[in-house]
């Protein structure tokens, strides 16, 4: 992938937040790069920093971007002033979040909240604005558009909140839509009619996803390519096929085997035993080493970084890491 | 929607009865009869006390005196026991003269604490945040009447601002405007110092405010907004804020009754002849008819305040607006 | 291969300390809350204050009522309104002399020493706070609690929860000032009937605030699985769900304490309170009125000792607020 025909590039990203117990690293040196048009998943477990990945780069954390850059179309807006970050979001950039019920202002309408981004990144006149709503929420599949726009949050479902929070984030053709585990919080009927919605939407502006989930299943049907979080760094990242069918690291080994298949019944779930470290007691080395199976000699001293298990597909792993020259001590 | 106000309305009615039946009892099952008021006073025979007594009801089982006495109210034929006065003409002039102090110190109160409370969550940390939260706690803890007789010490040294009663010695002569100016300048050490340290004051309203502000700030929409793109201004003023004063806007129904309760300090302390001093004066005196009254009104205006205040929120609120 | 999966029993989400083992976190929740409301400098100092106080209550109790070192009642005409820090004057007679040889605090209108006064009234002040609020939570508690808990259950035609809140709206609704001002006019003048009214005309807001956490508690999985267990509902409701509902209590009752003892200086103010010569902060505070141009001292030491403990009180309470609220916890620059 050439470096400039990125639309999104994130280099050796670290945030922190400030704690009562002190600093907390959330992030620890990420790097994600979207093409144009591409999806793009960043999976990881609670706690790994997803989602703190995915807010910082339109800058709605309250911690800080200690170090990194994240380019969009060419300019750093880690470090871009307030008033040009701001044309960007909602314009350029849109964000749905996890919890429709609670991400919508229960004091306005659904029409008053979604006229406002029109209005605001496309100086439209309110019966243009209006007009633009009633469409967009046509677009998104809500029924009876003229009715539901004078309604406020409440009185929709969970499922046709999510579809306003779609329509308001796509309202200005943003190039890149930033999709912070839309469908976690819904049931599970409703989540593939969601992720259908978003594919379409996908395929008709040619909008490049970045999609924040812990669901594979999700991950499997819709993205294109996946980077696999923990513990605030990227262990394995590759095309869906190449992480799903050869996955070079054990966290993911452990994850695509903690799925259920129906093929294959086993007496007994996998888990992955442990829990994830909690950010203000990480260790030196890899920070997975405590729960992993295959532990050995290098694992608690030293990071891993990511190695080329082959084109495009990458894991942070000394088990299969080439350049480790480290000769196991016998016992 | 109008049949939830008639049975809302309906049920206050219903409270307010029971509370005046629960205060007469326990008001006539104090000890202490209103003729022992001044037992010494030789000219008070028992003949004159029998025939007091007889007028007043007062040796009717405890039912009857109710009745009595809810009769007379609305008839406006309440005696007071002081001075056999009707009741309710006592009551009016010292309702006019609470009125003005609590309409003051209500607006002193209101218009300080929303900028005060916003800013001090806005900038939250800040010296200033940490400043006005001392000086609030600070608030808080003092005695009411403690302050302001520090004040008066310092004012009446220093400058010339009144701090006894409603007007100047002589104005009753003036013209209009030097009346009205009068009585204003009557009214600002009365009034500061009950929106200073009043339990409903500037120093509780702003920490409610900043509490208030910070659990909305801290919401998902408010992310949502800024994900929108919109300015901080409209963040806050526009999204944030509208959410936050919900609550407030019920709150201030519920303000109605300090009309009566709120201010038998500050009235005694600045001999504001209003009607917190009116039931101070008749509970020394044990003055039923007045004390129940008074007592009534209190709760009246109490449940009132509540109406008014589960109306104002379902009209300012989406999510209870009823069908 | 599949990896054997720990079970995590049931009981051990009942336990706080078993569950903060298993997190590999090495502290229950009242560890956690007291290093966080440790950092509180504020609400520290206002802790330090009350210890203070609790002491000086307790030692002034001992010195001027069982082996009275400083004598509250002493009349001593000719040493009238002294400042503080005075020496007594010569033709005082020597059985009327203070100890230490000296008024800390001066002398009121009638010679009494003012430090002794002061002392003896902490305790009072102290004592009609806590067994104010002591009422008031009993009540609250039980009631908040109870229609919390067995809310859905149905007594004739209402249910509990009706009944209960239904009575505490009432209970809300009467004037409270008005009622304890009027209560307390009619009736003997004594501490215990104050502290008894003010005790139960301010349960209110605890009955809500319990029954509001009784009934997100009921929902909680860990009530579940001890009911599922089989445990007895009065256990689980005071050995489980009770200290879960504590946090906003607790911060009220302090807040409450607080209260009561301005309530109680301004029923002293008004002259309801406790009368002469038993002291109370309030009264001195109160009779130091009519001295405020002559000997200030009489109105601004116990002014000024009421400021400092209600502020204590409140910084304590608003410091175990903070503490309590996890959402402050996590708070980032």
């Amino acid at each position: 992938m050439a470096e400039g025909s990125e639309l999104l590039s994130i280099r050796n990203l670290h945030v922190d937040f400030e704690t009562d117990a002190g600093l907390v690293p959330a992030v620890r040196g990420v790097d994600l790069s979207i093409a144009p048009g591409e999806t793009v998943a960043l999976v990881g477990e609670s706690g790994s920093g997803k989602s703190v990945t995915a807010m910082s780069v339109m800058r709605l954390i309250e911690g800080r971007i200690s170090a990194g850059s994240i380019h969009f179309q060419g300019r750093d807006l880690s470090r871009l002033p307030e008033p040009e970050l701001r044309q960007i979001r909602g314009g350029q950039v849109g964000m749905i979040f996890q919890e429709p019920m609670t991400s919508l202002n229960p004091v306005f309408t659904v029409g008053q909240q979604i006229e406002e981004v029109l209005t605001l990144h496309q100086q439209l006149s309110a019966s243009a604005a209006r007009a633009q709503t009633l469409e967009l929420l046509e677009r998104v599949g809500i029924p009876s558009p003229e009715r539901r726009r004078v309604q406020y949050p409440h009185e929709l479902s969970g499922g046709m909140k999510q579809r306003v929070m779609i329509a308001m984030a796509i309202a200005c053709r943003p190039r890149l839509l930033i999709a912070d585990e839309p469908t976690t919080a819904l049931d599970v009927t409703i989540q593939a009619q969601i992720m259908e919605l978003l594919r379409s939407l996908k395929r008709e502006f040619g909008m490049a996803v970045l999609l924040i989930t812990h669901d594979l299943g999700v991950v499997a049907h819709f993205a294109e390519r996946v980077l696999v979080m923990y513990a605030g760094k990227i262990v394995e990242q590759g095309s869906v096929r190449d992480v799903f069918k050869r996955a070079a690291h054990p966290y993911t080994q452990a994850l695509l085997g903690a799925l259920p298949d129906p093929l294959k019944p086993a007496l007994r779930l996998s888990a992955i035993p442990g829990r994830v470290p909690s950010p203000t007691m990480l260790p030196a080395g890899c920070a997975f080493c405590a729960r992993c199976a295959h532990a050995f000699e290098p694992c608690p001293t030293a990071p891993p970084a990511l190695f080329e298990v082959s084109a495009g597909h990458r894991a942070a792993c000394f088990l299969r890491d080439p350049r480790l020259t480290f000769v196991p001590t016998l016992r | 929607m109008w049949r939830f106000l008639a049975r809302t309305i309906v049920q206050r009615l219903l409270l307010l009865v029971v509370i005046s039946i629960v205060s007469h009892t326990v008001i006539h099952l104090a000890p202490g009869q209103p003729t022992e008021v001044d037992p010494m006073n030789p000219m008070m025979k028992a003949e004159d006390i029998a025939r007091i007594r007889k007028s007043f009801h007062l040796d009717d089982p405890i039912y009857l005196q109710y009745v009595h006495w809810m009769k007379d109210l609305f008839t406006g034929e309440l005696k007071s026991f002081r001075d056999g006065l009707p009741v309710l003409s006592k009551i009016w002039p010292r309702f006019f003269n609470s009125l003005p102090l609590f309409a003051c110190t209500t607006l002193i109160v209101w218009t300080a604490s929303f900028p005060i409370g916003i800013q001090a969550a806005l900038k939250r940390g800040s010296k200033f945040d940490r400043g006005t939260t001392l000086v609030a706690y600070t608030l808080i803890s003092i005695p009411g009447f403690f302050l302001s007789y520090l004040l008066i010490l310092w004012v009446v040294r220093s400058f010339h601002l009144p701090v006894i009663g409603l007007r100047t010695f002589g104005t009753e002569s003036a013209t209009g405007l030097v009346r009205v100016m009068d009585r204003i300048w009557h009214l600002v050490i009365p009034s500061l110092m009950a929106a200073l340290t009043g339990i409903t004051g500037i120093a509780v309203l702003s920490r409610y405010v900043r509490a208030q502000m910070l659990d909305v700030l801290g919401q998902d929409y408010v992310r949502t907004a800024r994900a929108k793109g919109l300015d901080e201004d409209r963040v806050v003023y526009g999204h944030a804020l509208r959410n936050a004063l919900l609550p407030f806007v019920t709150m201030f129904g519920l303000l109605l009754p300090g009309l009566i309760s709120g201010s038998v300090i500050f009235e005694q302390i600045f001999a504001w002849p209003g009607l917190g001093l009116l039931s101070y004066e008749a509970i020394l005196a044990r003055d039923f008819p007045m004390i129940l009254t008074l007592n009534f009104m209190a709760a009246a205006l109490t449940l009132f305040g509540i109406l008014l205040s589960d109306i104002l929120y379902a009209l300012v609120d989406p999510r209870i607006r009823l069908e | 291969m599949s990896i054997p999966v720990d079970p995590v029993p049931a009981i051990e989400a009942l336990a706080p300390r078993a569950e903060a083992e298993a997190l590999g976190i090495a502290e229950t929740p009242a560890q956690q809350l007291w290093r966080t409301f440790r950092k509180d400098r504020l609400a520290m100092v206002g802790l330090y204050v009350l210890l203070g106080l609790v002491i000086v209550a307790l030692l002034g109790n001992l010195l001027t009522g069982w082996w009275v070192v400083f004598d509250p009642t002493t009349v001593r005409l000719p040493d009238k309104l002294m400042p503080p820090l005075s020496v007594p004057s010569a033709a005082l007679a020597s059985e009327l002399r203070p100890p230490f040889g000296s008024y800390p605090f001066g002398t009121d209108e009638l010679g009494r020493n003012v430090f002794a006064r002061m002392l003896q009234g902490s305790f009072v002040s102290l004592s009609v706070g806590v067994v104010a609020v002591g009422i008031s939570l009993s009540i609250g508690v039980t009631i908040g609690g109870l229609a919390g808990f067995y809310g859905q259950r149905k007594l004739g035609p209402v249910s509990i929860d009706t009944l209960l809140m239904r009575f505490t709206d009432v209970a809300l609704c009467f004037p409270t000032f008005f009622l304890i001002l009027t209560v307390v006019a009619l009736l003997p003048p004594s501490i215990y009937n104050i502290m008894i009214v003010i005790g139960i005309t301010s349960w209110m807001s605890i009955a809500r605030f319990v029954r509001a956490e009784f009934l997100a508690l009921r929902e909680q999985d860990f009530v579940t699985a001890a009911k599922a267990l089989g445990l007895p509902e009065w256990r689980i409701i005071f050995r489980h769900m009770i200290p879960n509902a504590m946090a906003p209590v607790l911060v009220s009752s302090t807040i409450n304490v607080a209260h009561a003892i301005l309530t109680e200086s301004a029923l002293s103010f008004l002259g309801f309170g406790v009368r002469p010569p038993y002291a109370t902060w309030g009264n001195i505070l109160a009779d130091g009125r009519s001295y405020i141009f002559d000997a200030p001292w009489l109105f601004l030491i116990p002014g000024g000792a009421i400021l400092v403990v209600v502020l204590a009180f409140n910084l304590v309470g608003e410091g175990l607020r903070d503490a309590l609220n996890p959402k402050l916890r996590k708070r980032a620059r």
